[in-house]
């Protein structure tokens, strides 16, 4: 990725390719979406899109190619196109062509030809019962691409090429599901450029991506933007992903755009308080950054029991200096410890012989990449997968495979938080009920006195008592994975897991959970267990770190040993495929 | 839905050291069941189609001889004549008379054998669906070969052994109902099962029955209540041909399943006996489905929805 900052000093000196003036786009009910924004797509340039969710990001961007969602509607302002010369569509002699307000069958044909889109999730869009050859020739076909079928079966090789995917016929044949999320998302790419588009929508497409998967597919990306002289609007909530790729940023808050301008400008000096926000919520490698409120934590912290705690006075070099937790140098015994696990699927190992220790206080940071077998580790230890080897010992105590063999009080200890806090909640119970299952099965209060402490443990994730009644549907993901949180310290638990539980939300969330996490331990005294794919927060939330790659633990140790020195190779890739700002 | 996480007015101030920021208040408030049903355009028409033929069976039994001058098995004049208000039947009784009268038992059988249907085909399907594996082959395949039979056989066979009673013509109809809305439980049920707050009670360690009464079914209600609907209209058919081969109602009861039976082969000349029992059933069954999808709806969040 060092080539990138090398081309950053080019700048295109070329006219626009699309232009949105004052577009303005409301919902059938009245409440509008955008409230008038400008933006200009210039050749051979990439503009990111940066916004937290619901802030009309994917709205503008669609706009772009003519569509509105179902219950929107345009109600003011201008897209221009202004086609390549060359375009067959281009009969305006020069002077752009109006998207808003174009009949149907025109927008049919510009849309895949002029202007290309990509979708977040490559798994989706892609049709499954649709050869991948055949899929990036049916744009051709519809397109009406060229003489002869020769000529568009030529240009799907030519694209795939383009793209880094072998064009042999034989991968050409093969069915959307054999490939892997990366290659899916560069067939998209592909079908987007079939057509030589002169501008480019990419709506979060690296989003379910892993690091190194992501940063190929961004290479792709730039690369194809450069190669074919496209104007690219990359929307994204991440900023460090737009640090890497764009040339010029815009930042949307519901619904406006708050600044604008290019990458160094946006990231050395942002103007509206709203991109610092943004900016601060981006964990960093080197934990330098103080999370948002985590300068907010009580100043008399235990021995600096994370990096956050040290760095709001200490600056760069803190985290070394208050170092890993140690509340006792001690070897006292390991609160949890996890010996030769192993674990397959049929004949597909998953685990093989992983073994570390957690204790009191201490957070230990999981990273792997998907498939690596994080998840199943701490499914394993949660008791969710019954038939593992190896042992899992709590105290000492050696733990039955099964949760519903597991005593009460060991039950009790160890609480799990799911991934997404979009399907660990049943929508059909308030969160109260939710909240008080826990207690419930541990039957040690009596049930009238279990809403007190579902309200404590309510106020302790920050969310207020209004919310005991609700139902999940009523809350944003941010509040869901607060409430998930929840019914897991009701309990008072002495370890934590967290599979994965940022994944989902937002870099500002993220931030403000991550936050909410280093509180609880300074607050509890919790263990963590924190598995991730995401090695820039492992400054952010733990003490050791635990690198995992196809079942084996690759490298172990605290977290500066490991990012400074990382013994192993795959450690050193997954350091350098980090997006950095 | 409640306040993003960033604030404007918090982005203005965002100086840590500040005093701690309140805990976030839920933006909405919730509202009762009802109210949130009421709200929906689809709910009160559900709820006014539904009442209204409800209420003319309840009353209807009271109020006929009162209304129309006769008493429903009373003869009024020759047969489909137009004397009253709607005529007379194929034995010259009063249509209206017997309209008012015979909604009453039909729609108490046929609610008793679709609920019947219901709880035992939930338990099933969702048995099945939530234990996986050979418990769900063996029940699934049982309910298979219960299936390949028309569900009139089967109701047909019961009967004649047992006799034309009301309880009779309940149980065999709801039994026959079951084997399909296991199918549907069953379905709605896998899709849920694989949700991981399914997961995290498990690991909490609720009892196996619990979980599906408290996080599978609410939770595929939806889908459940559609086939409730449908299988309140099959019950009304199935009742009402159970009574055209005489083994349902039994004459000279008023039903409004046999009064189609009865008066189908004048519907040239005197069609009131056809269409006010059709009338009155079709405006049941969109009532109730209107109901149901207003109810599933109301159910997926506690604040009101712009429907």
């Amino acid at each position: 990725m060092s080539g990138v900052t090398a081309e950053r000093g080019w700048r295109p000196q070329r006219d626009a390719a699309l232009s949105m003036r004052g577009l303005r786009v409301a919902a059938r009910g009245g409440a509008e979406i955008l409230h008038g924004v400008d933006l200009t797509l210039t050749r051979g340039e990439i503009l990111g899109l940066v916004g937290e969710s619901g802030s009309g990001k994917t709205t503008a961007g669609l706009a772009c190619l003519g569509h509105f969602r179902s219950g929107l509607a345009h109600t003011a302002g201008s897209v221009r196109l202004e086609p390549r010369p060359a375009s067959s569509e281009a009969d305006d002699g020069g002077e752009g062509l109006e998207l808003m307000g174009l009949p149907t069958d025109r927008l049919r044909r510009l849309r895949g030809s002029c202007v290309a889109y990509i979708p977040q999730d490559p798994a989706l869009s892609l049709n499954p019962v649709l050869r991948v050859g055949e899929q990036i020739r049916e744009v051709l076909d519809t397109h009406g691409y060229g003489e002869s079928t020769g000529d568009r079966d030529a240009r799907v090789e030519e694209v795939l090429a383009d793209v880094g995917l072998p064009s042999t016929a034989e991968y050409r044949r093969k069915w959307p599901h054999q490939l892997s999320g990366g290659q899916q998302q560069r067939i998209g790419i592909a079908m987007a450029f079939a057509m030589f588009p002169d501008v480019l929508i990419l709506d979060e497409p690296t989003t379910g991506l892993d690091v190194s998967t992501q940063s190929h597919v961004l290479d792709t990306i730039r690369s194809m933007t450069r190669q074919h002289d496209v104007a690219s609007l990359y929307i994204t909530h991440d900023l460090a992903v737009v640090a890497e790729l764009a040339d010029r940023i815009a930042v949307m808050l519901r619904g406006e755009l708050v600044e604008e301008g290019t990458v160094q400008q946006v990231l050395q000096a942002p103007e509206h308080p709203y991109t610092r926000r943004l900016l601060d919520a981006v964990p960093d490698l080197a934990g330098r950054k103080v999370l948002t409120a985590t300068g907010q934590l009580p100043a008399a912290r235990p021995s600096g029991s994370d990096a956050d705690g040290g760095k709001a006075t200490g600056g760069a070099t803190a985290p070394s200096e208050t170092g890993p937790r140690e509340p006792e140098p001690g070897r006292e015994a390991p609160l949890l410890e996890v010996k030769h696990l192993r674990k397959s699927y049929g004949r597909t190992p998953v685990l093989q012989d992983v073994g570390f220790s957690l204790r009191t206080g201490e957070s230990t940071m999981v990273l792997g990449e998907s498939g690596s077998g994080k998840t199943t580790l701490s499914r394993c230890v949660a008791g969710l997968i019954e038939d593992y080897e190896g042992s899992i010992a709590l105290n000492g105590k050696e733990l039955a495979a099964s949760t519903r063999k597991r005593s009460n009080d060991e039950r009790q200890e160890i609480q799990y938080i799911f991934q997404s806090p979009f399907s660990s909640l049943n929508p059909r119970r308030s969160i109260g009920q939710s909240l008080s299952v826990p207690l419930e099965m541990s039957g040690k209060l009596p049930a009238r006195e279990r809403r007190g402490v579902v309200e404590d443990a309510l106020d302790s994730v920050r969310l207020g008592r209004s919310f005991h009644d609700r139902r999940p549907g009523d809350l944003s993901g941010g509040e869901r994975q607060r409430a998930a949180i929840a019914r897991a310290l009701v309990n008072a638990p002495s370890v934590l897991i967290c599979d994965e539980i940022t994944s989902a939300l937002d870099v500002s969330v993220q931030a403000s959970i991550i936050d909410l996490l280093n509180r609880l331990r300074s607050e509890r005294g919790l263990a963590l267990l924190f598995v991730t794919h995401n090695i820039t927060l492992a400054r952010h939330v733990a003490d050791r770190i635990v690198v995992l790659n196809q079942g084996v633990i690759v490298d172990s140790g605290p977290v500066d040993d490991v990012l400074e020195n990382p013994t192993h190779d795959y450690t050193r890739e997954l350091l350098s495929n980090v997006p950095t700002l | 839905m409640s306040t993003p996480d960033l604030d404007p007015e918090v982005v203005a101030t965002p100086e840590p050291g500040a005093v701690e920021t309140p805990p976030k208040e839920s933006a909405t408030r919730s509202r009762p069941l009802p109210a949130r049903v009421w709200a929906q355009t689809q709910g009160k028409v559900g709820v006014v189609l539904t009442a209204a033929v409800v209420l003319v069976a309840l009353a209807g039994p009271l109020l006929a001889p009162w209304l129309t001058g006769y008493s429903p098995t009373e003869f009024a004049d020759r047969p489909f004549q137009s004397t009253g208000v709607f005529g007379t039947d194929n034995l010259g009784r009063s249509v209206g008379a017997r309209f008012l009268a015979g909604g009453l038992l039909l729609l108490a059988y046929s609610v008793l054998a679709t609920a019947l249907g219901l709880v035992v085909g939930c338990t099933i399907g969702m048995i099945g669906g939530y234990a996986g594996g050979r418990t769900d082959s063996v029940i699934m395949r049982l309910n298979d070969i219960v299936l390949a039979f028309p569900q009139l056989v089967l109701a047909l066979l019961a009967i004649v052994v047992l006799g034309p009673h009301g309880w009779v013509l309940v149980t065999v109809i709801g039994l026959t109902h079951a084997p399909r809305i296991a199918r549907v439980a069953r379905a709605a049920t896998l899709g849920v099962v694989s949700e991981d707050y399914i997961r995290a009670a498990e690991m909490y360690a609720v009892p196996r029955t619990r979980i599906l009464a408290r996080e599978v079914l609410p939770n595929i209600t939806g889908p459940l209540s559609v086939e409730a609907g449908l299988r309140l209209t099959y019950s009304i058919g199935a009742i009402a041909s159970l009574s055209f081969l005489g083994l349902g109602m039994q004459p000279p009861a008023a039903d409004w399943g046999l009064m189609i039976n009865e008066n189908r082969i004048a519907l040239s000349v005197q069609p009131w006996g056809v269409i006010l029992p059709v009338l009155a059933i079709a405006v049941l069954t969109i009532g109730t489905n209107l109901l149901a999808d207003a109810v599933a709806r109301a159910t997926e969040s506690t604040t009101v929805e712009a429907s």
